[in-house]
């Protein structure tokens, strides 16, 4: 008897966005609703698919009933549970800041949220290489559509740059997945970590490249150092809500990296061993440089969050490129906190720019806000946690990243650039929270400035930060049971260390490996 | 036969490759086109080629062609033309909005 809770996260945000689809007619209150319910059912469902496999039981749904390896299969182990999770918190809290009127500004907003959900976690149940790309296609194309939400020029070019870079990326992946099914004659990852590892000599070379291309497309999903040019100006233009979802976009990129290398390039993969250690970890530090450049040259505050994502997905996968256990472990834990603290920033950012007038999110002497007070002291506690500071939980991240790092040979590069980076990222946000709050000067009476500030109700204001004061709390759960909770991250990295676990799951336990 | 079937994917992601790279919206969009044709073609010639065999288990035979890669071409291929339908919009909206089909949106004299 399979357990249907595994598909259940996969199926719910579909049907709710086809019956969504078809109740377009309905008013946008009745909409909301229904899609609000549905992201609620997606967070208690996961809650419940982690409470399931947190003993370190594998899930494994046949679908169709198809024994593995000839049909699809899903997988749920802790990795895909606590990704499901994050996923599901994350999108509740930008969806609450989206039926505050982002998604009156174009059609079809819901619907195409609730396909970008089921796109996400399908990638992440998935046990299937082709089907991982299937449901990378449809989170992109619902990301494509919910980027160009609302309109606007620099958003369809932006969007346009998006759009062409992910083609070539499923291009690619396409090649990588044609050539492994060329040499391996399958497509299951578990059948492909057992095929791996007996890859005969004269293939391994083949099986390499497909590896090496895979490696490219999940970098450009990531946005790794050569492959971030479209990141920054695609969540700078979005819409607030579609760019804190897109938080866990990237993730997705380091979640398949984590995935496919430990599971089928993992140490034990013979021949095929350890395929991108070489690149991971360079390409990381190297990413975190540039984000945080980036953000200390930008010019807009949405930039700067934007080139924060970078860096922050640089930090991601430094730790993951560890390829310790505790380095991976230290990754999942900074996983969330990175997430949740980058889609708070977004959703600020955007209730900042709508009361800055006509200055909007630019790092300029603007006039003061209503609620400066309030927007200060939210803008500094977000700043403390993304710039990795105590208290909060992206310090303990950065702790546990460093703390991991400090028997890898490449020790001095990865202690000296984290640390500098924080330092920038330090400089970056003092100088542009400085400008924005205390530099801010009364409006002037002769423009029309002072219609924003005509001063509002608490209420609407306290509606309008609920969704950012719920990530900060999710923050806030990070450091309070982080004690729980890196044990937690710590089995799931020997969890995805000890693949033979996932290959017995799901192959039956007498697969040879 | 081999060889031909390399020689056309090999050209159609040369074409592909070297269209993409272009400034201007609609060479780019050819180029993805030539690009997913070129995979779909890698795809398909990944069950090897194969003629005059069942790919479904028949009575008295002995050699099978592989159906799988067919499926995943089919799936490959409604992806692409879907996404390619996509980008061809997105185009026209950028040339509209932007007033000229550079994909940075920059005029040039």
């Amino acid at each position: 008897m399979m357990s249907h809770i595994v598909i259940a996260p996969v199926i719910l945000p579909l049907l709710f966005g086809i019956v969504l689809l078809l109740l377009q007619k309905q008013p946008l209150l009745f909409q909301r609703v229904l899609s609000i319910t549905s992201v609620v059912a997606q967070v208690v469902l996961a809650v419940g698919l982690l409470h399931r496999v947190s003993n370190g039981e594998i899930l494994v749904y046949a679908l169709g009933n198809w024994s593995p390896p000839f049909g699809i299969v899903l997988v749920a182990d802790r990795l895909a549970a606590w990704m499901l999770i994050i996923t599901a918190l994350l999108s509740l809290c930008a969806l609450l800041y989206a039926v505050r009127g982002t998604d009156a500004e174009g059609s079809h907003f819901h619907v195409l949220f609730q396909l970008q959900l089921f796109g996400l976690n399908g990638a992440f149940l998935t046990g299937d290489l082709f089907n991982l790309f299937v449901f990378f296609e449809i989170l992109l194309l619902a990301s494509y559509s919910l980027l160009l939400h609302g309109g606007g020029r620099l958003r369809t070019k932006a969007g346009l740059h998006f759009v062409v870079i992910n083609l070539v990326g499923s291009t690619l992946f396409l090649f990588a997945v044609g050539t492994l099914y060329g040499i391996l004659g399958t497509l299951n990852m578990a059948d492909l970590a057992v095929k791996v590892a007996a890859t005969p000599l004269e293939q391994v070379a083949l099986v390499r490249v497909a590896g090496l291309l895979l490696f490219a497309v999940f970098a450009l999903k990531a946005a790794l150092l050569p492959l971030y040019l479209w990141l920054p100006a695609a969540y700078a233009h979005t819409t607030a809500p579609v760019a804190a979802l897109f938080a866990i976009m990237t993730k997705v990129g380091a979640y398949s990296i984590l995935r496919v290398y430990t599971l089928i390039f993992g140490e034990q993969a013979g021949p095929a061993a350890d395929l991108i250690e070489a690149w991971l970890l360079p390409l990381a530090l190297t990413t975190l440089v540039a984000g945080m450049l980036g953000a200390v040259a930008s010019i807009r505050l949405r930039q700067q969050i934007a080139y924060l994502v970078m860096a922050s997905v640089g930090s991601l996968l430094v730790a993951f490129g560890l390829n310790t256990s505790v380095g991976i472990a230290a990754g999942l834990y900074y996983l969330p906190h990175s997430t949740f603290a980058v889609a708070a920033f977004f959703l600020l950012a955007d209730s900042i720019a709508k009361r800055r007038g006509e200055m909007n999110d630019k790092f300029d002497l603007g006039p003061t806000m209503a609620y400066q007070r309030l927007f200060g002291v939210l803008f500094f506690i977000v700043a403390v946690l993304v710039a990795g500071l105590p208290p909060l939980s992206g310090f303990v991240g950065k702790f546990l990243i460093l703390q991991a790092a400090l028997t890898h040979p490449a020790l001095p590069w990865i202690l000296g650039i984290v640390l500098i980076t924080s330092l920038f990222a330090l400089i970056a946000l003092a100088r542009s929270g400085s400008l924005m709050f205390y530099r801010a000067e009364p409006p002037q009476v002769s423009k029309l400035t002072t219609v924003t500030n005509t001063p509002v109700g608490l209420m609407p204001v306290m509606g309008e930060l609920l969704s950012i004061i719920v990530l900060l709390s999710l923050c806030l759960i990070l450091v309070v049971w982080a004690g729980p909770i890196t044990d937690f991250t710590l089995a799931t990295a020997d969890q995805l260390l000890q693949p033979d676990t996932y290959v017995h799951a799901v192959l039956g336990s007498g697969a040879k490996y | 036969m081999e060889a031909l079937i390399s020689l056309i994917i090999g050209v159609l992601t040369t074409c592909g490759i070297y269209l993409t790279l272009r400034g201007r919206t609609f060479p780019v969009v050819l180029g993805l086109t030539f690009l997913s044709y070129a995979v779909n073609l890698f795809l398909l010639v990944m069950g090897r080629l194969t003629i005059a065999r069942p790919p479904v288990i028949t009575p008295g035979m002995t050699e099978y062609a592989d159906p799988l890669p067919q499926a995943l071409v089919l799936t490959a291929i409604v992806i692409s033309f879907a996404m390619t339908a996509f980008v061809i919009v997105l185009s026209l909206k950028a040339h509209l909005e932007l007033g000229n089909d550079h994909v940075d949106g920059k005029h040039k004299p």
